[in-house]
């Protein structure tokens, strides 16, 4: 008997009082599309692979619902993974994966897109497709499965994951999606075999179709290179852009259950001018593109209409950058003073102006100040490319503990390349002196709250080169500061080492570690990033049966010429400003923030066309004139 | 200020949205209706909005009622066409009426509630239930644990009826139990007794009792 929604709906009112939280499974939120099935062209479902409190507060997907939702020939669904008490009543009963909006199962789809944010969802997209009945090998699926693509920032290196996804979306979806529904349309209609299909995708600007590629390596292990298939296939795949970013949603959907995070995000500038070298968000998001104050103030207004959730999150990766960021807060404030509202704004740098505008705000001193200096000394913040001084940072923890702050919450990493046990010593310190700080402010109330990451070493980053700690140096460092960082109004926080070991060898991992992840999944690893379902063994035992060492991809520090597995998907981000940036890292010599000096990171020349297209603050890198004599090389002009 | 009060229904789409997310769907509706809500002073204010009778997770209601605290004053009619045309999939609104001044500062509805009926549909047959219904009728004493406290289901219950099949041939009880604050009848620990899976039952409060008339 076939799963046809009606079968899904009357189980799932058996099965849904047996489980936690079941308003996660039910769908029906306010501002849900509903369309006819059967009067639709292309059926999408969009599948976070994580639990749905998490999934329904992504930026991703609430953008990408809304672009494909806005076509008539196109109805979106959304698809997220059962908690494992569901998966088990609906494996009891037989109920395959289905999405919220039309009950269907997830092979009656048509395109089926995972967003990918971060590596430790591999597992679950793997059980996502067991659990919808496609088959997780790319190469066992037929025409009438769905096709299988994934985007998001775990993507930029795909290989580990080759082998269950027909196509990765390298870079922004909000254009790229429309192609891509287009083509499969086309394809459609022609009647041609699945191939045709990827080839017409291969040839899309930011597609990857990764069975035209097969790469060779060396004895040691190590790529020799990597080889097309198909002469069609574009040599590299460059990651794709949007020019300019459209204007947000305007019918974010509100559920009705408490989810992590309550509240509509509302994107103010896409990408980072900083440069930090561990961050791969600010590598691969370039160049930065801001919105206009009143396209934001807009969105908020339509938000608070439509939604009335009583948060905005002011998303990008460093609000206190943003042009214009005093203006908005004010505008908002003063416009919305009347709606019992918060604005939250995240990502504040270290300087006195970001308490200026929490001010501003009226956030409540409650939730405590964050900062995150992510290293104790200023030699290690000058590797790290993240230059504050400690003077600096002092004097901002004082601004806000006299400002009626108690609690600063200050986030740092270990790990970082050529960090001694001085520097994890150094963060022991740093956050006794900003207690210290406080107390001679506010006295005994005053707390320091440290989060102390494990930092991951991630593809396309100046420091996609370095060595990962080893479960050894980083239980060290670890247990440094759980001897050092105690005391009364101290608390610390750290991470998982060996959830770090998980992270580091999927981040750069090759094609090779597609059996080890299904391996691992077989035995039963899912929800990896959750750590009452995390199974350390499980990824151990894959190895073993692999005959891979997963030393090899997380401790091994890398030549500077070797051929990464990611050698074939461009950033634009050059390689050689990569390596001259971690260069310049071992000199601790530091970069300025580019908006101020532009670095010829690869990103002007190559989309020097869109630059001029789109000219003015929109984009934050120079200005590029158009030249008339073609055979020039137009090198970047830097204005002012 | 004005105290309104909104009787409506609970319905399918939000039978899983708990008590606390209930209050948070109303905070929300009202916003979208951009309507000057009442906040609490304070630390952290918080909308005046008040439900009166808590709904278990998984039940649907046909009578609900909340009140709320307008700052200023609205004409009923247009209040209502406004809230009608907020309302999410889940709230389906019957009636607003504004609380006279005299009740004004009456006390919160939850603590004049004296009973609730119920509709129970069961999705799985019972053969024998209009005899599982009379033995337990018939008993003067149902001694049971809830959270492990005991205590007695019987005197909680005030009728027990079964009803007429519906259009699906599902069997169906009618039940109508204490709700005052301090002993509360809840309807699957009655299908408990009786032996039936409260999972396998739709449960749809039909009726709220009041301490005063209220609508």
């Amino acid at each position: 008997m076939t799963w046809t929604p009606e079968r899904v709906q009357f189980e799932l009112e058996k099965i849904l009082p047996l489980v936690q939280k079941p308003g996660r499974y039910t769908g029906g939120e306010l501002n849900q599309v509903v369309k006819t099935w059967d009067a639709v062209q292309t059926h999408v479902a969009f599948v976070f692979p994580d639990v749905y409190d998490l999934g329904m507060s992504n930026l991703g997907m609430t953008v990408l619902y809304d672009q494909l939702n806005r076509r008539p020939d196109t109805w979106a669904e959304r698809v997220f993974s059962p908690w494992p008490d569901m998966e088990a009543q609906m494996r009891r009963v037989g109920m395959p994966l289905y999405s919220l909006e039309s009950k269907h199962a997830l092979k009656d789809f048509d395109i089926v897109g995972f967003s990918l944010p971060y590596e430790t969802l591999y597992t679950n997209s793997l059980n996502a497709l067991d659990l919808g009945g496609i088959p997780i090998f790319a190469e066992q699926r037929s025409p009438d499965d769905p096709l299988v693509i994934a985007g998001g920032h775990a993507v930029y290196n795909p290989e580990p994951i080759h082998a269950f996804f027909d196509a990765f979306v390298l870079g922004e979806g909000e254009e790229v999606i429309h192609e891509i529904v287009e083509a499969h349309q086309a394809w459609k209609r022609s009647g041609a075999p699945r191939r045709a299909l990827l080839e017409t995708l291969a040839c899309i600007w930011g597609v990857y179709v990764p069975t035209f590629y097969e790469p060779h390596y060396h004895e040691d292990g190590t790529l020799a290179g990597i080889e097309r298939t198909w002469g069609g296939a574009p040599e590299t795949i460059q990651k794709r852009v949007v020019a300019k970013l459209p204007p947000p949603p305007k019918r974010p959907l509100v559920p009705y259950v408490d989810i992590t995070h309550n509240r509509v995000p509302i994107e103010i500038m896409r990408g980072c001018t900083r440069g930090c070298r561990f961050c791969q968000a600010g590598m691969v998001n370039r160049p930065v593109r801001e919105r206009p104050v009143e396209e934001i103030l807009e969105a908020i207004e339509q938000a608070l209409h439509n939604t009335g959730i009583e948060e905005i999150g002011l998303l990008s990766l460093s609000s206190s950058d943003y042009t214009h960021v005093l203006d908005l807060v004010q505008q908002a404030t003063k416009r919305f003073a009347n709606q019992h509202i918060n604005l939250s704004l995240p990502s504040m740098r270290i300087e006195s102006f970001s308490i200026d505008l929490m001010d501003e705000l009226q956030t409540s001193r409650r939730g405590g100040f964050t900062l995150a200096p992510e290293a104790a000394t200023e030699r290690m913040r000058n590797i790290i490319n993240k230059p504050v001084s400690t003077e600096q940072l002092l004097e901002t923890a004082r601004a806000i503990y006299s400002r009626g702050w108690h609690t600063i919450k200050l986030y740092f990493m270990i790990g970082h390349p050529s960090e001694t046990l001085e520097d994890v010593q150094a963060i022991a310190d740093l956050v006794k002196t900003v207690r210290e700080e406080g107390r001679k402010i506010i006295g005994g109330r005053a707390k320091v709250h440290a989060g102390v990451s494990t930092f991951v070493p991630k593809p396309h980053t100046p420091f996609q080169w370095v060595p990962c700690d080893t479960l050894e140096q980083i239980q060290a460092k670890q247990a440094l500061l759980q001897q050092e960082a105690r005391g009364k109004g101290l608390k610390l926080n750290w991470n998982n080492p060996y959830e770090t070991m998980v992270e580091a060898f999927l981040s750069r991992g090759d094609r090779r570690l597609a059996e080890v992840i299904y391996r691992a999944w077989q035995r039963g690893a899912k929800f990896d990033a959750w750590h009452e379902y995390f199974r350390y063994d499980f990824w151990m035992e894959a190895f073993a049966e692999a005959g891979l060492d997963p030393a090899f991809y997380t401790h091994r520090e890398r030549n500077i010429d070797e051929i990464f597995p990611w050698e074939h998907l461009s950033t634009t981000v050059r390689k050689r400003f990569l390596a001259q940036d971690y260069m310049w890292s071992q000199q601790q010599k530091t970069r300025i923030d580019c908006r101020h000096q532009c670095f010829a990171c690869g990103i002007l020349p190559t989309f020097k066309d869109l630059r001029i297209a789109n000219p003015g603050p929109v984009w934050q890198c120079p200005e590029v004139r158009p030249k008339e004599r073609h055979h020039v090389v137009p090198m970047v002009q830097v204005q002012g | 200020m004005q105290r309104i009060r909104v009787f409506f229904s609970k319905t399918e789409a939000m039978r899983y949205t708990g008590h606390l997310d209930m209050q948070r769907a109303w905070e929300r509706l009202l916003r979208r209706a951009g309507l000057p809500t009442v906040y609490s002073q304070g630390f952290n204010p918080r909308p005046r909005i008040q439900l009166a009778a808590a709904l278990p997770l998984g039940f649907t209601s046909e009578t609900e009622i909340v009140d709320f605290w307008l700052e200023t004053q609205h004409e009923i009619h247009a209040l209502e066409d406004q809230l009608k045309q907020v309302a999410p999939p889940g709230i389906a609104i019957h009636q607003v009426e504004e609380v006279s001044e005299e009740e004004q500062h009456a006390p919160a509805l939850q603590s004049l509630m004296q009973s609730a009926e119920y509709l129970i549909t069961l999705l799985q047959p019972i053969p024998d239930l209009p005899e599982r219904t009379a033995s337990l009728m018939a008993v003067d004493h149902l001694p049971r644990i809830r959270r492990k406290k005991k205590y007695d289901l019987c005197p909680l219950i005030f009728a027990l009826d079964v009803l007429p099949n519906d259009e699906a041939g599902h069997q169906r009880l009618h039940m109508h139990l204490s709700a005052k604050e301090s002993a509360t009848g809840r309807p699957e620990e009655v299908l408990d007794a009786m032996g039936i899976e409260p999972h396998l039952a739709r449960i749809h409060r039909v009726a709220l009792h009041y301490e005063q008339s209220v609508g």
